[in-house]
């Protein structure tokens, strides 16, 4: 049963042939066995998602209707509020914290019945791609546990590909979702800005920051899309229906895209490891057989696009991060002298080193003598690299790119040199400065037996078409129903 | 070449950050900055003279909402997760100083 797609095993409860309940012992059968090497999870809710997934049973069998994901065990990243169990971000600052409210997301999960069975882990506060910064666990990548699983979204990609859950929920502020479900060979879309509701997700880049789902198949993608989709009052940056409508993201999914035309980037792409690009130069040819027209395009500004990223993440990471003062909520040191030690210990006390590192660079960025030199230079980058997807949309549909240059690195491999770390982001981190959807589907595997992504990106708001692109792959392709060797 | 910033500089940053660091993390710190701000250099290679700055992608305005009262978290929860509490309020180090007698 663990192998079904989510589409696949809500179809199945919802004819009567599997009972949710089954579905999510299930499960936790294979949490408990797998979970002490995977890691995947920073909570889990047995008897809650037991609990539900009864309610869900009961409601099938009287012929009640029930929602889109009605019964499916998911998961959801530990940076969304929930008001069971603590939402921790993977932080010391937040270990006993405990939500108020439910992130809109999670009021949709729960609204179109889907089991939630854990809050997965991530890097703190989501900054990270490797999930090693975790300040609370240690999350390792189902097809080779010496490897990280990608990060931040670490644990979803993990949970999901390790099959301890049918589907899940990231967040993607430079790759988090994209980066992860390429190393785990699985599929992540990162929807455009405004499209998901970021009320009650953990703030760390919030001109950024998007949530989306983390899955086996395409077909999973276009569900979760359907459910959590749509304007959210609560949020101010939600767009409108009437700005971008919501469609039903699966109603044509099967249906490819007639004269597709598809650009590449070819001296941006050759940064890459030889096998990405063998993999990646592939799924080129997939979609030339496809009928596909593949034209060549010159992005020029994409290479300063981790320069500016990080500038501005980080200025927006520290204003974000300036509430964990140890007052309201979270963490505060035993003993403070005085009132600043109560902010100053607190924070230094509770947060990892990746998290100081970039609210110091992100204070500097905007600090007085500075913000002209870094801020104000990265936000007018920003606007060319925007600019650089506005003119190539309009000679294409969409743009093929790997998500990665790497396959999964080893752990602990770039942990001490930053640096080096935040120019793995080179191939996703564009997306998020422009806007743009963008989702990593899984294309090949490399000699070690790791999996490679391929990255599509869209036009704002195009995800019904990108998820169609993206379909048109798969459907000529089997690297997404291959499962870790360890798991069989 | 000349590092980006010494460690003055990361202390000063660290003090308006409200981040108590020791002296080992000064030190890192200081080092890992100066190689990620050297990096950032690139993006003086772009002339951006006559270019916006674009601190957001979609064209946001501001959202009104009608004004009326909406029911809000209430003292319980708001004060479930406080650190200290002393009755209906968030408890925390004297911050005025009333040496003076005043």
């Amino acid at each position: 049963m663990q192998e079904l797609s989510a589409k696949q095993l809500h179809d199945q409860i919802v004819a009567g042939q599997i009972k949710s309940v089954e579905a999510t012992q299930a499960v936790f059968a294979r949490i408990e066995k797998y979970e002490p090497m995977l890691g995947a999870y920073i909570s889990t809710f047995k008897e809650q998602a037991l609990s539900k997934a009864r309610h869900i049973d009961n409601k099938i069998a009287a012929g009640e209707s029930v929602g889109q994901l009605a019964g499916v065990p998911v998961a959801i990243k530990d940076n969304m509020c929930t008001t069971f169990g603590a939402t921790t971000c993977a932080s010391k600052i937040l270990e006993n914290f405990h939500a108020p409210y439910n992130a809109t997301v999670v009021e949709k999960l729960l609204a179109a019945d889907a089991v939630i069975i854990g809050k997965a882990n991530l890097d703190e506060f989501a900054m990270g791609s490797s999930t090693e910064n975790s300040g609370l666990k240690k999350t390792v990548n189902p097809w080779d546990t010496t490897r990280v699983p990608g990060g931040s979204s670490g644990g979803s990609a993990a949970a999901v590909a390790g099959q301890l859950c049918f589907a899940a929920l990231g967040s993607d502020t430079g790759g988090s979702i994209r980066q992860p479900a390429s190393f785990c060979g699985v599929v992540g879309l990162k929807p455009t800005y405004g499209r998901v509701s970021r009320f009650g997700l953990v703030a760390y880049g919030s001109s950024l920051d998007q949530i989306g789902p983390v899955t086996r198949t395409v077909a999973d993608s276009a569900l979760m899309m359907n459910v959590i989709a749509g304007h959210d009052s609560a949020d101010s940056t939600s767009v409108a229906e009437a700005v971008a409508p919501v469609c039903d993201y699966l109603e044509k999914l099967d249906e490819p895209i007639e004269k597709l035309k598809i650009a590449v980037v070819p001296q941006f792409n050759a940064g890459a490891e030889s096998q990405v690009q063998k993999s990646i130069a592939d799924a080129i040819d997939v979609y030339k057989k496809l009928g596909a027209d593949i034209i060549e395009i010159n992005m020029p500004h994409l290479d300063y696009a981790i320069a500016a990223y990080y500038i501005i993440a980080t200025a927006e990471a520290s204003s974000n991060l300036a509430r964990y003062d140890g007052v309201h909520y979270g963490h505060r040191t035993e003993n403070p002298k005085d009132y600043i030690e109560v902010y100053s210990k607190s924070r230094a006390e509770a947060f990892g080193k990746e998290v100081k590192r970039r609210i110091m660079l992100g204070t500097y960025a905007l600090s007085s003598g500075y913000y002209d030199a870094y801020y104000l230079k990265a936000l007018k980058v920003r606007n060319l690299i925007r600019g650089d997807f506005i003119n190539a949309f309009e000679r294409c549909e969409a743009i093929l790119m790997p998500v990665s240059p790497t396959t999964a690195f080893k752990i602990g491999e770039k942990i001490n040199d930053p640096l080096t770390m935040y120019l793995s982001d080179i191939y996703t981190i564009a997306a998020n400065l422009a806007g743009i959807p963008a989702i990593s589907i899984p294309c090949g595997f490399d000699d070690d037996n790791l999996p490679i992504g391929l990255q599509i990106l869209a036009p704002a708001f195009a995800e019904d078409r990108l998820l169609r692109i993206a379909r048109m792959y798969e459907k000529e392709t089997n690297w997404h129903k291959k499962t870790p060797p360890i798991l069989n | 070449m000349k590092k980006k910033i010494d460690k003055e500089q990361a202390k000063k940053v660290a003090k308006l950050s409200r981040l108590q660091l020791s002296e080992d993390e000064v030190e890192e710190f200081t080092h890992q900055l100066s190689a990620v701000l050297d990096y950032m250099d690139k993006l003086n290679e772009l002339d951006t003279t006559n270019v916006e700055p674009l601190a957001h992608c979609l064209p946001i305005t501001n959202v009104f909402r009608e004004d009326c009262v909406k029911e809000s978290l209430g003292t319980e929860k708001t004060l479930a997760n406080a650190p200290q509490r002393d009755g209906d309020f968030f408890k925390v180090p004297k911050i005025l100083d009333d040496s003076s007698g005043a």
